[in-house]
């Protein structure tokens, strides 16, 4: 079997100091492939998101390693910023760059970090702009576009830098289901060019249809890790059973 | 006219009415006190004589350009210096722990001591240490000497201390959401800072920046005891040879016309901010 292109192995973190340390991460291992979309699930609070972070490195792992294309990124006192330039990641929040317009906040990375000539990336924002239909926001700031435009120009963002690897952190949670709809599709699209990504998601539907692994997540344990067929129709474990029977209740599957 | 439009309207009536009442009532009182006191007279012929404000007016608004000068020289070595101090403080690298510990006594220091006693220590410490000669350094020049040298490097070292804490609290307001959205592009600490944090905390910090730059530009009359003569210096040499306190109120009103305007200039720069990036106002 050839090397996974991320796999994570025995990953532990907590946060806090001695008393009150709190386990977020327990023995956590996955293996991501080439092209393939991985879906974590879960309630709030079982490590989704803080598992995301540690593969970007935005936050130290305690114990494991994290691999990416077989080389450990995990190494303490790594430089993390040759490691980052790969990965995409993208926030619940968006987190853009309120002060710089649309065109800025995608070029900003690919001329700093890459050093892209200022014409080169600009054409190649427009491009993928155009493409995920934004063309007409370039010159827009942040806080003059709604929810979904947001998400998608940080999806945008992400994406200008070329990513092998692209890491969705509940970005649907703050949108309300019409610009879950657009920014879904964006998603639809990644994943029908091949690209590589893992999801923290609530969209239970979403992830259903788009994975090719889904992973439930409790108080920082992958209890069970299945092909989407099989892990929303026939769960094995009593506790990922329970968690669906509530968001079936909820009406959100 | 909509029925919002009608109760704005008479709200707006309403509000004018009793502004002008109260305003025209406390002027009336204040104004009947202050004139029928006894003393009035007296205050009158030495503070707002008409004759002397005519004739010395001129003679200290010839040295406004002093003041303006001497303002435009620091300002932007304050907010440089300043932001210096400010990074130093935040740097998160423990090599540079130096550093940090450099801004953190400098601003304590500077904060602590007040400013004349900066002003004399710099200004008459320094070129006693036998300074001599000329220096010429771009567009500057003059001798080594100079109280224009000192007295402004001496505003520039207590003035960086408070613009350093100004700009620091800017940059600790930035939310640590926004570092991680740059760092997860791969950008640097240092690129992070310098295009990402820098950038919005110094926007957010305008107003209060205003308000220390609007301090120093008052505070350049405290280097009169340098022996500058500007407009404050003048005011009081008039003051000293008519026995008439006419002068300083001549002085006062030209600081006025000096800082008013560059408020405003600031209200309006903001508000040109807030429209170009923002979103819808919420009133």
């Amino acid at each position: 079997m050839s090397t996974p292109k991320l796999s994570v192995h025995n990953v532990r973190k907590s946060f806090g100091h001695k008393a009150d340390r709190k386990l977020v991460l327990d023995d956590v291992s996955l293996d991501v492939g080439e092209h393939e979309v991985v879906c974590l699930i879960g309630a709030s609070g079982s490590g989704k998101s803080t598992l995301l972070r540690c593969i970007n490195l935005l936050e130290p792992i305690d114990d494991g390693a994290i691999h990416l294309d077989g080389v450990d990124i995990s190494e303490p006192g790594l430089d993390p910023d040759p490691i980052r330039r790969r990965i995409g990641m993208v926030f619940q929040s968006y987190n853009l760059f309120p002060h710089m317009s649309v065109l800025q906040n995608i070029t900003l990375a690919p001329t700093r970090v890459l050093g892209t000539a200022k014409a080169e990336a600009k054409a190649d924002a427009l491009e993928l702009l155009g493409r995920f239909a934004l063309a007409d926001k370039a010159a827009a700031y942040p806080d003059q576009l709604s929810g979904g435009q947001q998400q998608r120009v940080a999806i945008v963002r992400a994406l200008a830098m070329r990513p092998e690897l692209m890491l969705l952190d509940e970005v649907t949670a703050a949108l309300d289901p019409v610009l879950v709809g657009e920014v879904l599709n964006v998603i639809r699209d990644m994943r029908n060019e091949g690209m590589t990504m893992v999801l923290a998601t609530h969209e239970m539907g979403f992830a259903k249809e788009i994975s090719d692994l889904v992973c439930f997540l409790k108080d920082g344990v992958i209890l069970e890790a299945a092909p989407p067929a099989r892990l929303f129709t026939n769960p094995e474990c009593a506790e990922t059973r329970e968690f669906l029977e509530r968001v079936i209740a909820s009406g959100r599957l | 006219m909509t029925r919002r439009d009608d109760w704005l309207r008479r709200q707006r009536r309403k509000a004018a009415a009793i502004a002008i009442t109260s305003t025209v009532l406390t002027v009336g009182v204040v104004a009947y006190l202050v004139t029928h006191a006894s003393g009035w007279p007296k205050v009158k012929a030495t503070f707002f004589d008409a004759e002397r404000f005519k004739k010395d007016f001129p003679a200290i608004f010839h040295y406004l350009w002093v003041d303006v000068k001497l303002f435009l020289q620091c300002a932007p070595f304050i907010l440089l210096w300043g932001l210096t101090i400010a990074l130093c403080r935040n740097t998160r690298n423990p090599v540079l722990y130096p550093l940090r510990l450099f801004a953190a006594v400098y601003t304590d220091f500077f904060r602590g001591v007040p400013i004349i006693l900066t002003i004399y220590l710099v200004g008459f410490g320094i070129p006693k240490l036998g300074l001599s000669g000329e220096f010429h350094i771009l567009w500057f020049g003059g001798a080594w000497n100079s109280p224009y040298l000192w007295g402004p490097i001496a505003l520039i070292l207590a003035y960086s201390a408070y613009v350093a804490e100004v700009f620091r609290s800017g940059i600790e307001g930035v939310h640590e959401s926004q570092r991680a959205g740059a760092r997860s592009l791969g950008l640097s600490q240092g690129q992070t800072m310098r295009h990402v944090v820098v950038p919005q905390a110094a926007r957010r910090v305008v107003p209060p920046l205003m308000n220390d730059l609007l301090s120093l530009q008052k505070d350049v009359a405290l280097l009169s005891v340098l022996g500058i003569i500007e407009v404050f210096r003048k005011a009081t040499s008039i003051k000293d040879l008519t026995a008439n306190f006419t002068p300083l109120v001549a002085a006062a009103v030209i600081f006025l016309a000096l800082t008013i305007p560059e408020t405003r200039l600031v209200d309006w720069y903001s508000a040109r901010q807030r429209k170009r990036t923002g979103g819808s106002v919420v009133t």
